[in-house]
């Protein structure tokens, strides 16, 4: 929906740079461009995701200034952050519970576009962008969390890159390729540390082309329809700034109990205790934030198919916009979809639960030491995530009557019988 | 768990759904025991806990005659003693190095240093800069005298472990529980059911009497007062010890938890005045 | 003049082919140092070999040294043990393999059953086994749940073969070098 720009310089100063580089033009389109007047609270994630990345890439340059990426010292130069180093406890530690916040936000974006259909036609370059933006976060985060070189940050590290193992033929060598030895060890650590690094640069640029799609098509909705008349959309500043800001101050409460009373509620007590080879951990389970993904890596009793089934978990949502071929993308309309997705959201919570709970254990008891194991609820509850993405949508797609649908925002926000005229804000 | 404030709930709450994902876990367990764990409410518990700075003190006294003798606290300088929120932190000194504590502590300790001259290995007193030093030369003299085992650093070991304060004082008073039928103490092992799997290498290091606590005075509001000592039971040292080493496990928690009142006032005033200016912003929008 | 154009035409073809193709190989001679930088480093491979004397583990008891960065077991098994070990059946096992195939012959040319060495990695993603646990007496991987047995076979769990047996050879009766 980007209209042409009505930004125009008053000062010879501003024209001057205009004619030449036209940046403070995109600024100011920027903050007016037009927006769908009714986003709710859900698409305030957005404005939340650009803060948590500066506060990671902000915190973490810092903690790079005091870090030391090698085998004998990486450990003891994180005690010394928090122990020594001015304020380093604050910022090692908002830097761990950011990235737990960072995923806690990614997934509530997520799951506002699986329900309001925003990976439809024709956004769908914006959602395969977020899919891949997705997929670094995650290689980042895994990357980060070898840093501390605890015994969850070693032992996590062998898992992870063991997946490469499996690669039949040239498993074994790709896989010492990537740890640049036999185990993991100090060249592993100092790679990592780079890549850690440059990965969150290459978010920033991803976020650059995600917002960039966004403006070139416009913004989605919660009732889906896109905006028709001027009545139906809002300048960006000052209607969605101040809701943005507000949703992120009261996220920044959440963030700041975690971090300030609970800080290690979201890691490992495991990480507290330096690596050592020759031990894993019993307990060994990753951040939360992957603890779906490793139920369905646990989900069959293979090495290979495992991590396929994982990887599949992943790719399957890059190919969504093709997978759900419903013409009405906002679920508010479709009551048996809706149904479905409020199972799926279940499912990956459940997901969770499997994947942090040792698989021979029962999770739901059914009579004296019987029940349903997590290894078989994980498996079921993989079986609906897969079914949702490749049965359950592309069916309904063809199938599913929807409700009746308002003819244009403005419509769905003053009623049928409106008139224009009281639409224009009153500023 | 008992909550003394409406916060201390809502926190207890998080943690619970925490755990209830499966983030944390509870201690010990994998056998099966008639122990029962103790959950004591730690005076640095809840979002206004601090330490108890002169169990702490006496905790020190736990730590550097039995704990020490195999156990390091490698991450802990002399000088951290004496910061503010430490257990010998005097408002008078708040440069630690200058701390008399701090300094009687140090010159405690034995330094291997090399001899600036000579270039040989000597051993000199301890100075409030130095870490506290290790205790074996390696790892594997660690193991030789422990029989096979490395006794742990204790730095960080009330965050290494889950519920970690609870764990290190259960484990102290868990010996001399009864081994369970079937299973099979071997020599050089102990039975502790607080350790996961029930076998330590470690023998039961407090008895009654071990400490001589000594009276701990302290500076309330300018008056000198002396705390007369308490008898060193094994529940005593076990807590004086946790408190000991649970400000060494997370020695800026004071600071953390007052920082963190400022920063959650703050963020709630903002809130607030956000949403008055959206309220303000969009109060003749319809949306 | 246009005549001669198909074959300017095609020469000009041929230029351009070559000159992508110089490129390109010049883009990948480029590329493989950088490519190639990430693997084992010569300090690495140059990592040694280690002796271990086995008189010193006691029946029972199980020695872990650390080799290129793995740990290995050497298990001085019991005679309960062993004849676990050697009375499975083949059609029993995920990777069938006997158990004096998995030991080394001593100087003196026979296999001596008593010491198990191996790499003590799982070969499902590398976390180290814990010893005497699991269903099969062996080892037990506390990560995804493999049983392996008292020779180091894997029989239950998502591992897809047996424990490694690194090269090791008899330096004189009791001491191996393994490497």
């Amino acid at each position: 929906m980007s209209g042409p720009s009505t930004y125009e310089p008053k000062y010879a100063a501003a024209k001057w740079m205009d004619q030449r580089l036209p940046i403070i033009r995109m600024g100011a389109d920027f903050m007016t461009f037009p927006s769908p007047r009714n986003l709710n609270y859900w698409y305030t994630f957005g404005g939340i995701l650009a803060l948590c990345l500066v506060v990671q890439i902000l915190s973490g340059v810092i903690l790079a200034m005091h870090y030391v990426a090698d085998v004998d010292l990486a450990f003891a130069s994180v005690q010394r952050i928090r122990r020594d180093v001015p304020f380093g406890w604050l910022l090692q530690s908002m830097h761990a519970v950011g990235a737990s916040m960072f995923f806690l936000a990614v997934y509530m974006h997520m799951f506002r576009g699986l329900y309001y259909g925003s990976y439809k036609a024709p956004r769908e370059m914006i959602w395969i962008l977020g899919c891949a933006i997705y997929l670094v976060m995650m290689a980042t985060a895994f990357l980060g969390y070898t840093l501390p070189w605890g015994q969850m940050s070693f032992w996590g590290a062998t898992v992870i890159t063991g997946f490469f193992g499996a690669v039949p033929i040239v498993g074994e060598s790709l896989q010492q390729w990537l740890l640049g030895g036999y185990a993991v060890d100090n060249a592993t650590l100092n790679r990592f540390f780079a890549l850690h690094y440059l990965l969150p640069f290459v978010i920033a640029a991803l976020v650059g082309l995600h917002v960039w799609a966004l403006h070139h098509v416009g913004q989605n909705n919660p009732i889906g329809i896109s905006e028709k008349t001027e009545s139906d959309t809002l300048s960006f500043h000052p209607f969605y700034t101040v809701k943005d800001a507000f949703a992120i101050a009261v996220f920044l409460v959440i963030f700041a109990v975690f971090l300030f009373y609970l800080p290690d509620a979201l890691g490992h007590a495991d990480n507290y205790i330096e690596a050592d080879a020759m031990k894993t951990p019993a307990h060994i389970v990753p951040e939360w934030y992957f603890l779906p993904f490793y139920a369905i890596l646990r989900a069959v009793p293979s090495k290979l198919f495992g991590i396929l089934l994982m990887l599949g978990a992943i790719v399957v949502l890059f190919v969504l916009p093709w997978l759900d071929t419903h013409k009405v993308r906002s679920m508010r309309f479709r009551p048996v979809a809706r149904w479905f997705f409020i199972l799926f959201i279940v499912m990956c919570f459940i997901l969770g639960w499997c994947g942090a709970g040792v698989p021979d254990d029962i999770a739901i008891p059914l009579g004296k030491d019987a029940g349903i194991t997590f290894y078989r609820l994980g498996q079921a509850a993989t079986v609906y995530y897969f079914a949702y993405f490749l049965v359950i949508l592309p069916i309904l797609g063809l199938v599913e009557t929807p409700k009746k649908r308002p003819d244009s925002i403005t419509k769905a926000v003053l009623g049928e019988n409106h008139s224009t005229a009281g639409l224009a804000p009153a500023e | 768990m008992a909550f003394k404030t409406t916060k201390n709930f809502i926190l207890g709450a998080i943690v619970a759904a925490a755990s209830v994902t499966g983030i944390a876990y509870a201690a010990g367990g994998g056998v099966e025991s008639d122990y029962k764990m103790e959950h004591p409410d730690w005076s640095f518990n809840g979002p206004f806990g601090k330490y108890d700075m002169v169990a702490a003190q006496r905790g020190y006294k736990v730590y550097r005659e039995v704990c020490a003798s195999c156990h390091s606290l490698k991450y802990v300088a002399f000088r951290h003693l004496g910061d503010k929120g430490a257990p010998f932190y005097l408002a008078d000194f708040e440069n630690p190095n200058d701390n008399p504590y701090v300094k009687n502590f140090a010159a405690d300790w034995t330094i291997e240093d090399i001899d600036n001259e000579t270039g040989d290995v000597i051993e000199r007193p301890g100075i409030t800069a130095d870490y506290f030093p290790p205790i074996f030369p390696n790892d594997a003299a660690a193991r030789a005298s422990n029989g096979g085992a490395i006794p742990p650093d204790l730095s960080s070991m009330v965050k290494a472990r889950n519920n970690g304060a609870d764990y290190v004082y259960n484990l102290m008073l868990a010996y001399g529980s009864p081994i369970p039928k079937g299973v099979e103490i071997t020599p050089g092992l102990h039975w502790n059911p607080v350790m996961d799997g029930g076998k330590i290498a470690m023998a039961a290091p407090l008895s009654e009497g071990l400490v001589d606590y000594d009276p701990v005075e302290i500076n309330d509001h300018g008056e000198l007062k002396t705390i007369a000592a308490p008898e060193a039971t094994v529940e005593q040292m076990s807590h004086d010890l946790v408190q000991f080493l649970a400000w060494s496990a997370d020695p800026k928690m004071e600071q953390r938890k007052s920082v963190g009142l400022m920063t959650l006032i703050y963020l709630i005033i903002l809130s607030l005045l956000l949403f008055l200016s959206y309220k303000r912003v969009w109060r003749n929008v319809k949306h | 003049m246009s005549e001669n154009q198909p074959e300017d035409g095609s020469k000009r073809d041929f230029i351009f082919l070559a000159t992508g193709a110089v490129t390109a190989a010049g883009a990948a001679a480029v590329g493989w140092p950088l490519v190639a930088q990430m693997g084992k480093a010569a300090d690495t491979l140059a990592a040694g070999s280690i002796e271990i004397d086995l008189s010193k583990v006691a029946e029972g008891q199980q020695l872990k040294m650390l080799w290129r960065g793995k740990p290995v077991f050497v298990r001085h098994r019991t005679p309960k043990e062993i004849a676990e070990a050697e009375s499975v059946d083949m059609a029993d096992l995920k990777d069938p393999e006997t158990d004096d195939a998995r030991l080394v012959a001593g100087p003196n040319g026979a296999v001596d059953p008593k010491y198990l060495v191996m790499v003590g990695v799982c070969t499902h993603f590398g976390c180290v086994p814990v010893g005497e646990q699991g269903d099969y007496d062996g080892w037990y991987c506390p990560c995804h749940g493999s049983h392996y047995d008292t020779s180091g076979r894997i029989r239950k769990g998502p591992a897809p073969t047996n424990m490694v047996i690194p090269p090791y050879s008899f330096v004189n009766e009791t001491v191996i070098k393994v490497g």
